[in-house]
């Protein structure tokens, strides 16, 4: 499984969305000091789940971040984030 | 660590906006960096500029200080507000001009996006 269907996973799992993008930008990041030969280190992330609700950015984040967290200490450089709770799509 | 927490405090709290960045200001290493320092001299607020890239402690320390993963890290009195997607959702939405007039942060412009 590559990295972006393994963040796919991993959301689905621990968000429950409603929505979810991922997209892999690490092209866009290509001979930055966080990229790797083989990419798979950038991703832009759009999710949206109930589980937000009433919980503020960086709570949003912090819960995306954690759930992300093996990704992240292998190889995932950065990741753009946007949060939403339903009633904000 | 213990050491790195506290150079870390004695940061955010001793000035009022801070930026734990890759590279400085002037010329920031990374394109995440720099879209907040880009963000903050748009609105005219003065912060200092913290370079993780020139401490491997202080590099590690701030991701577990914050709970956060990630560099940019901005504070403002203290108080961890979030990094380059927040910051930017925040100053497109007008709430960082606010939420730093509200701490008392003199900004030479209250531009909005």
């Amino acid at each position: 499984m590559n990295t972006e269907a393994r963040i796919k996973e991993k959301l689905e799992a621990g968000l429950e969305p409603i929505r979810l993008e991922v997209a892999d930008e690490s092209h866009l990041h290509a001979g930055h000091s966080g990229a790797r030969a083989g990419g798979e280190t950038h991703y832009r992330i759009k999710v949206a789940s109930a589980r937000f609700s009433g919980k503020g950015r960086v709570e949003r984040h912090r819960m995306v971040y954690a759930l992300l967290a093996d990704e992240i200490a292998g190889g995932v450089h950065a990741l753009a984030l946007q949060t939403l709770a339903p009633s904000e799509t | 660590m213990a050491n790195v927490h506290d150079q870390i405090t004695q940061e955010i709290t001793q000035n009022p906006v801070v930026l734990f960045m890759k590279g400085t200001p002037e010329f920031p290493q990374c394109g995440f960096s720099g879209q907040v320092v880009q963000i903050l001299d748009y609105l005219g607020a003065p912060f200092k500029g913290v370079n993780v890239l020139a401490d491997a402690e202080l590099r590690q320390g701030i991701k577990e200080f914050a709970n956060w993963p990630t560099i940019p890290q901005l504070y403002v009195k203290g108080e961890f507000v979030g990094g380059c997607d927040i910051v930017r959702e925040m100053f497109q939405s007008g709430e960082l001009a606010a939420h730093l007039s509200d701490a008392g942060v003199e900004l030479k412009q209250t531009a909005k996006a």
